[in-house]
């Protein structure tokens, strides 16, 4: 394990070096400077023009909209981040001529992913629970909305962030690092769009629909913990705020289960292990 | 004693082609081995096995007694590859000690420093690689091979990029290394770099081992050369033993001899013998 936390180390100290760390860093408080600026004009405008026809909460509808959209942003950049500090680590890297010198040493090539999967997940991880939890704080404070749940939205975007590792870490080993890189920003998107199809098929009754979305969220199971995260943080808006905020891209139609936790666990170590089965028979 | 590397009927094949056919190859401990051949020839893939990064079709490999890529194996080796790279931004400094770590080396600074002294970068320790030339960047993957004293040093091109100097102090290296008991494969185009430092030589050509023995016994005489008050004359069939004799023919024939050169064959002929006569 020692050997691993030398390469995460490695790695983390590449991250820093290389300044990704500091540009995620000013971009993330740009995106969340924007999302003050948004939320507390929403919350300001429904100050405004509060009383219509159909008795609504506003509040709540506001809010778990903006916390939804700030979810997916959270999940989006974490994905992105994710990917970039992934998509070369193995051919990538052999290609460069960095991943021989450290593969002749008595290191164990598993070892090697092992470490650059706790290098990209101790980032990636805290970094998308970083960016729910103050966009959670601002829009408590623009609306004095607190969403259903913290936990679980949080925990579910930093077990979709490592799932989304673990796949770059894979296709790392089968792909150069433009093709992989856009083979894994196509499955995110793919895991996306089914999980919109999914909410369509919920809102038509169009079970063929939701039956494929499901699927797909259980192949690609970042997308079924972002819609447990969607679904446990607007779980407590109910009526016509509800339906609507469900119905939107944001609502998290689905509640994919609490199996969905040691799943996406399960299946990060099982695509982890087809990592490192490709790796040893790869000649470098 | 155990060889640093021993090769027993080494094959490898890349799909339909055959990159090694069935290669024997022993480097002793304490022995310089050169290994030469053309582009293509064989010889990266067979350093390649050897250390790890490529796994052979048939054959046995063994490093120090452990088979080739196993950790044991890799423990008891140092390894520059011809194409390698260190990240830019770390200090030299830095990419010894995560060696250093990775190879379990408990030389601390002290081996970091002497390893950098003796491949002529003292006191470059906090520079960036970035900051360097490929020469020096050279300079620093030969230190990082030297790490944790392995008993098998494998080179793949160690002085592509080097200048004369730079040349100069790795051979001395190499040299220092062989004293030392460790046994050094050397793969290299400069065929005079291994003429002077080699032990041995081994040349393979198209997966297969060609020829090989000590350097001297594969460079052939080229003549005698003799300048004397009439002119230079070369006599080609002469040897070094024949010396004497023609000196004193010419003396009692009359000329004056103001000087007398053994000629002998270089590698670089011996070597185009193998080769180029082989492809011929």
């Amino acid at each position: 394990m020692s050997d691993a936390i030398t390469i995460a180390a490695h790695a983390l100290r590449e991250a820093v070096r290389r300044r990704v760390l500091l540009v995620v860093a000013l971009l993330t408080a740009a995106f969340l400077g924007l999302y003050a600026l948004a939320a507390f004009e929403a919350f300001a405008s429904l100050e405004r023009t509060s009383g219509g026809f159909i008795p609504i909460d506003e509040r709540a509808l506001a809010g778990g909209t903006l916390l939804g959209l700030a979810m997916f942003v959270a999940l989006f950049l974490g994905v992105v981040l994710a990917i970039f500090l992934t998509l070369g680590a193995v051919r990538g890297d052999a290609e460069r001529g960095l991943l021989q010198p450290l593969v002749v040493r008595p290191v164990g090539r598993t070892t090697l992913l092992i470490g650059r999967l706790l290098a990209a997940s101790a980032v990636c991880a805290p970094y998308v629970v970083i960016v729910f939890l103050v966009a959670t704080l601002i829009t408590q404070a623009a609306g004095d909305f607190t969403p259903a749940s913290l936990v679980v939205p949080a925990a579910g975007l930093a077990l979709g962030v490592i799932t989304v590792v673990a796949i770059s870490l894979l296709g790392s080993t089968l792909l150069g690092t433009t093709a992989n890189g856009i083979a894994i920003f196509m499955v995110f998107a793919t895991g996306l769009a089914a999980g919109l199809l999914g909410q369509i098929g919920d809102a038509l009754a169009v079970d063929s629909l939701t039956t494929a979305s499901s699927i797909v969220s259980w192949i690609v199971p970042f997308e079924a913990l972002y819609q447990n995260g969607l679904h446990a943080l607007t779980a407590d808006i109910d009526g016509a705020a509800g339906v609507i905020v469900q119905l939107g891209p944001f609502g998290g139609a689905s509640n994919i289960g609490a199996a969905i936790w040691p799943w996406a666990v399960a299946w990060s170590a099982a695509v982890l292990a087809l990592a490192a089965l490709a790796f040893r028979r790869r000649d470098l | 004693m155990t060889a640093a590397l021993s090769a027993r009927g080494l094959s490898k094949r890349y799909g339909k082609t055959t990159a090694l056919d069935a290669v024997d190859l022993e480097v002793a401990a304490g022995e310089l081995v050169g290994l030469l051949g053309p582009n293509g020839a064989g010889k990266s893939t067979l350093v390649k096995i050897a250390c790890g990064l490529v796994r052979p079709t048939a054959g046995d490999v063994r490093v120090a007694g452990a088979t080739a890529g196993s950790r044991a194996a890799r423990a008891s080796t140092g390894y520059l590859a011809e194409l390698f790279r260190f990240p830019g931004w770390a200090r030299a400094e830095e990419v010894l000690a995560l060696h250093q770590r990775l190879a379990r080396s408990d030389g601390g600074a002290a081996e970091r420093e002497a390893l950098l002294a003796r491949v002529g970068l003292e006191g470059e320790g906090g520079r960036r690689v970035e900051t360097m030339s490929k020469g020096m960047q050279q300079r620093l993957g030969i230190a990082q091979a030297l790490i944790g004293d392995p008993r098998l040093v494998l080179l793949d091109e160690p002085t592509s990029a080097l200048d004369p100097g730079g040349r100069r102090t790795v051979r001395d290296l190499l040299v220092g290394l062989r004293d030392q008991g460790v046994g050094v494969l050397l793969n290299s185009h400069l065929l005079s770099e291994i003429e002077l430092v080699c032990d041995r030589v081994v040349i393979i050509d198209g997966g297969r081992v060609v020829t090989e023995g000590r350097p001297e016994d594969l460079t052939a005489p080229g003549g005698v050369e003799v300048e004397t008050s009439e002119g230079v004359r070369r006599l080609p069939d002469a040897r070094r033993e024949d010396v004497p004799r023609i000196v004193r023919e010419l003396v009692a024939g009359g000329a004056e001899v103001y000087g007398v050169s053994v000629i002998s064959g270089t590698l670089e002929d011996a070597y185009l013998a193998a080769v180029v006569g082989r492809d011929g």
